[in-house]
């Protein structure tokens, strides 16, 4: 091995870690809870290349109202999955879809594109942990 | 996580919540908080409404009530009051537009992609012309060309053509040849390629990656290298390496990469085709008679009791009942059965069916959510939103693919950098190109979910309404087939045979027959038992008019008593008889030859003694024989059960050519039977009409409602039989069987082609077969990977299920 082989075995290593790190630990985002509105919590995520945000928390027990806003044409983002709910739903581009369901467990559920590329989470808490 | 029914009440629509309703209206015509705060104030004002919450952004209000003081139709009125517009959502307009949005987004997307297909197809012929040149001058020692081994060895093949058709080319220069590449492979990559790039890098922002970031990764990769090849091939030169340049292979892989999205949204398109067909079978317009003349309407505003005519040839528009007129429907859109069935004043027709030779009138009985229609295709697009459990695995490989395959095509470059002993940043950088081309993702993804949207399509195109991919999944393994006989190997319309009094009753006990038939026709008026019903049915052709019973009391599995003009009248079997102390010995003998006949025989007593015996027969339903010998071959035990005396469903049982029969089931006893079978070690599958089985539906591994019942039934069930007939249970289990068969084919070759091309490409055969793969072949190979997965889900079009 000479000195430009140990350079890119170094450079791989690192570059596999990175990509490693950034894909599977970088991409937790800090959940955003819902606003309560009559009853209905409710959280508009942004549908571009990705969710935003990607992690929702809701409380158990009251209807919670997930508002898609997808703004872009890509064909991968064209069904959100909330596979725990039973729910598929097609998002027209450019337009904002409502999907709604009630959790009655706490617990952590994802929501994905309708082949699972892209991911969400929601966090379902209990009551008290939700008002705290 | 939520239960299955709360899960179906998704949709838009009044939906329980707490003890009353919840209705979410779209308001139109907001603009500010002060008008969101007086459609609010206006609900909230409303008697009955519980809480009312107005959403300005979403241009909705969100209202809980109470049903029982007031309706979403009054909501309505009440948003309306306030001059701004509101309408109730309906849910099979949805189910509707949301197909249509669909179906015109993928109309779109192939469209766009084929037309990008095509051109970067002829971009990348012309390419592939210009880089030949380059490749001859390469082998004389001159400029670099392509290093991709497919595309060398094609342009090797064909370069000597070229050079004779146009010898012009050959005398360009080589530099202005790789500019003018340049320039081509960037037009591509900026107009046709332009949304893998601009995707993968929204992706990247979100740190995900799909199947974007893979193409966007190996044709940036490859195009940077050839622009440095280009603009300063003095630099490679001084490093011992030829400036190769890969443009060909870059426009190659984009217009393959477009070619296979295209065919693939064609093909994903096709997965739906039968929720489309049912979507489309509800008419425009319908002929409502208001005032007496006939009226030609939109169909959304037909409302409840309005008298519709059809003429032949006609869509019958809503559900209804029959007034007048009488005509042969067509129901196989909704139900397969193939022969148009006879409607006369009384009999159910159903919105979407077609009307064949007469003409008739009817009243709109069920409208909107509720028809059977919406009904079927709420259904439908619950259980194709729906994952199989089997897709679980796939999921998971899915979230970590793409991260995985770009630190795998690190890999590949490291190592082939290190071991290759010429041109090794070459042949690192082809492998690695390679390996990012070849994965994908998409095939996994589509391999369990196209399954399901076809089969279910499959399945409701023959009547059979599968609920979800779990269902549809559960039911492949079911060993033992248990059937509800009344109503599902039977009519489920039972009529009274024999009528007799017994010997020495005339006179003593009852007067005569009819005295007989009245006073039993009196105490069954009160029950809801389908043979009180016969009994009561028999009585009215009679001409008898029942009396009033006192005291009437239903006693599970033994009958029924009441006292009718001061007589204590007793109906029911031999149990109920020693309740009462009567003794049945003289009719025994009769009662046990009627049994023998399938027929279902009850004593009456009257004032404590024996009176006569009323028979009543349940005819078994047209094809249960032929259905039942069909479950029998594909390998399922069939049980039967009923509440029935042990000698009629015994009779029956024989008759339908059905082995094992449990008899005299109460009705609660159902459940455990179901449970008992299952504690066995079998899977069951409950047939039944849902009337009074719905418990032990939801308890078998897989509940199946025959006919179009109740809609308890249908909640409760896995599966729902538009048709009477049994075949569909077996035709059901057939579907299952086939489409986890199909589910697993795609899996395996989805799993086996990224499992076996991803090494491959990396060169795991170079060392003993000297065999690398080109980046361009990788690229065709991805592309038709997941367009094979749709396509062999698209085989389950073709099953035969009858």
């Amino acid at each position: 091995m000479n000195t430009a082989d140990v350079m890119v075995v170094v450079a791989g290593i690192a570059a596999i870690a990175w990509v490693n790190f950034y894909f599977f630990v970088g991409g937790r985002t800090p959940a955003r809870s819902a606003a309560a509105l009559g009853g209905v919590q409710e959280v508009t995520v942004v549908v571009r290349g990705g969710y935003e945000p990607a992690h929702v928390r809701v409380t158990r027990g009251a209807p919670v109202r997930l508002v898609f806003d997808r703004q872009e044409t890509s064909g991968c983002s064209e069904e959100v999955v909330l596979p725990d709910f039973g729910i598929r739903r097609f998002l027209p581009a450019h337009r904002k879809t409502a999907v709604e369901f009630t959790p009655d467990r706490a617990g952590s559920y994802d929501f994905t594109c309708g082949m699972s590329m892209l991911r969400g989470r929601i966090t379902v808490v209990d009551r008290k942990e939700g008002e705290s | 996580m939520t239960t299955r029914t709360e899960a179906a009440r998704n949709g838009p629509g009044p939906e329980a919540a707490g003890g009353g309703d919840r209705v979410t209206i779209p308001v139109s015509g907001m603009t500010c908080a002060a008008c969101s705060g007086r459609v609010q104030r206006a609900l909230s004002k409303q008697a009955g409404v519980k809480e009312a919450a107005v959403n300005l952004m979403l241009g909705n209000a969100t209202v809980s009530f109470d049903p029982a003081a007031t309706s979403p139709d009054a909501l309505v009125e009440t948003v309306r009051a306030t001059g701004y517009g509101a309408e109730l959502p309906r849910p099979e307009r949805t189910a509707f537009d949301e197909q249509a949005d669909r179906d015109r987004a993928q109309e779109e997307e192939f469209r766009e992609l084929s037309l990008k297909a095509g051109v970067s197809i002829v971009a990348a012929a012309v390419a592939m012309a210009a880089s030949m040149p380059l490749m001859a001058a390469d082998a004389h020692g001159g400029h670099g060309a392509t290093v991709d081994p497919f595309m060398r060895w094609v342009m090797g093949w064909l370069s000597p053509l070229l050079e004779r058709a146009m010898p012009w080319l050959y005398a360009v220069p080589g530099p202005v040849l790789s500019y003018g590449l340049l320039a081509l492979t960037a037009g591509v990559m900026g107009w046709a390629g332009r949304h893998f790039y601009t995707r993968a890098w929204a992706a990247f922002r979100h740190h995900a990656a799909d199947m974007n970031t893979l193409v966007a990764l190996g044709t940036g990769a490859a195009f940077l290298y050839s622009v440095a090849a280009t603009v300063a091939p003095g630099f490679f030169v001084a490093r011992g390496v030829a400036p190769d340049i890969y443009y060909e292979a870059v426009v190659f892989i984009i217009a393959l990469v477009l070619a296979g999205n295209a065919l693939e949204a064609r093909a994903k398109g096709q997965t739906s085709a039968a929720l489309r067909a049912l979507a489309n079978l509800r008419p425009e317009t319908a002929r409502v008679l208001r005032d007496g003349v006939e009226v030609e309407l939109p169909t959304e505003e037909v409302r409840h009791g309005d008298v519709l005519a059809v003429r032949p040839g006609e869509r019958v528009p809503v559900d209804g009942e029959v007034v007048t007129g009488g005509s042969a429907v067509d129901e196989s859109m909704l139900t397969g059965e193939s022969v148009p069935v006879r409607k006369g004043p009384g009999d159910r027709v159903i919105g979407g069916t077609i009307n064949r030779t007469g003409a008739f009138r009817y009243r709109a009985t069920t409208l909107g959510a509720d028809s059977v229609l919406s009904r079927i295709v709420k259904l439908m697009r619950d259980a194709q939103g729906s994952r199989a459990p089997i897709q679980r695995l796939a999921d998971r490989i899915s979230a970590v693919f793409v991260p995985v395959v770009i630190s795998i095509a690190i890999a590949t470059f490291v190592v082939w950098f290190v071991a290759a002993d010429s041109a090794p940043g070459v042949r690192a950088f082809a492998a690695a190109v390679a390996v990012l081309i070849i994965a994908c993702p998409c095939a996994m993804g589509l391999a369990v979910p196209t399954a399901v949207m076809v089969a279910t399509g499959k399945g409701a195109e023959a009547g059979v309404l599968v609920k979800g991919g779990e269902a549809l999944q559960r039911a492949r393994d079911v060993d033992t087939v248990v059937l509800d006989k009344t109503g599902t190997v039977t009519e489920g319309r039972p009529t009274v045979t024999e009528l007799a009094l017994a010997p020495g009753a005339r006179g003593e006990v009852v007067a005569s027959e009819e005295e007989l038939l009245r006073l039993t026709a009196s105490v069954e008026a009160q029950s809801e038992h389908p043979l009180a019903d016969a009994v009561v049915q028999h009585a009215s052709a009679r001409g008898i008019v029942p009396a009033h019973a006192e005291s009437f009391e239903a006693v599970t599995g033994r009958g029924a008593v009441g006292v009718v003009e001061g007589r204590a009248v007793a109906i029911g079997n031999a149990r109920l008889m020693e309740d009462y102390a009567v003794r049945t010995d003289p009719l025994r003998a009769d009662a046990e030859r009627l049994a023998e006949q399938a027929k279902t025989p009850m004593y009456v007593a009257v004032d404590g003694r024996l009176a006569g015996l009323v028979a009543v027969s349940d005819p078994i339903r047209a094809g249960s024989r032929e259905a039942i010998a069909r479950m029998k071959r594909m390998g399922l035990e069939v049980v039967m059960l009923t509440g029935d005396n042990r000698r009629t469903a015994e009779a029956v049982a024989r008759e339908a050519g059905v082995d094992r029969v449990v008899a005299e089931v109460l009705p609660e006893g159902k459940v455990a039977e179901v449970a008992r079978l299952q504690g066995e070690g079998r899977t069951v599958a409950m047939v039944g009409d849902g009337i009074n089985d719905a418990p032990a539906l939801a308890r078998a591994d897989v509940g199946v409602a025959i006919g179009t019942g109740s809609d308890v039934a249908m909640e409760a069930s896995d599966v729902t039989l538009m048709r009477g007939d049994l075949d569909g249970v077996a035709s059901a289990i057939e579907l299952s069987r086939r489409t986890m068969r199909t589910m697993k084919q795609n899996l395996f070759w989805a799993f086996v082609y990224n499992v076996v091309g991803i090494p491959v490409a990396a060169g795991v055969l170079y060392p003993a077969f000297g065999m690398l793969l080109s980046p361009v072949l990788a690229s065709a190979a991805m592309a038709f990977s997941s367009v094979s997965v749709v396509t062999n889900s698209l085989r389950l079009r073709g099953i035969r299920l009858a």
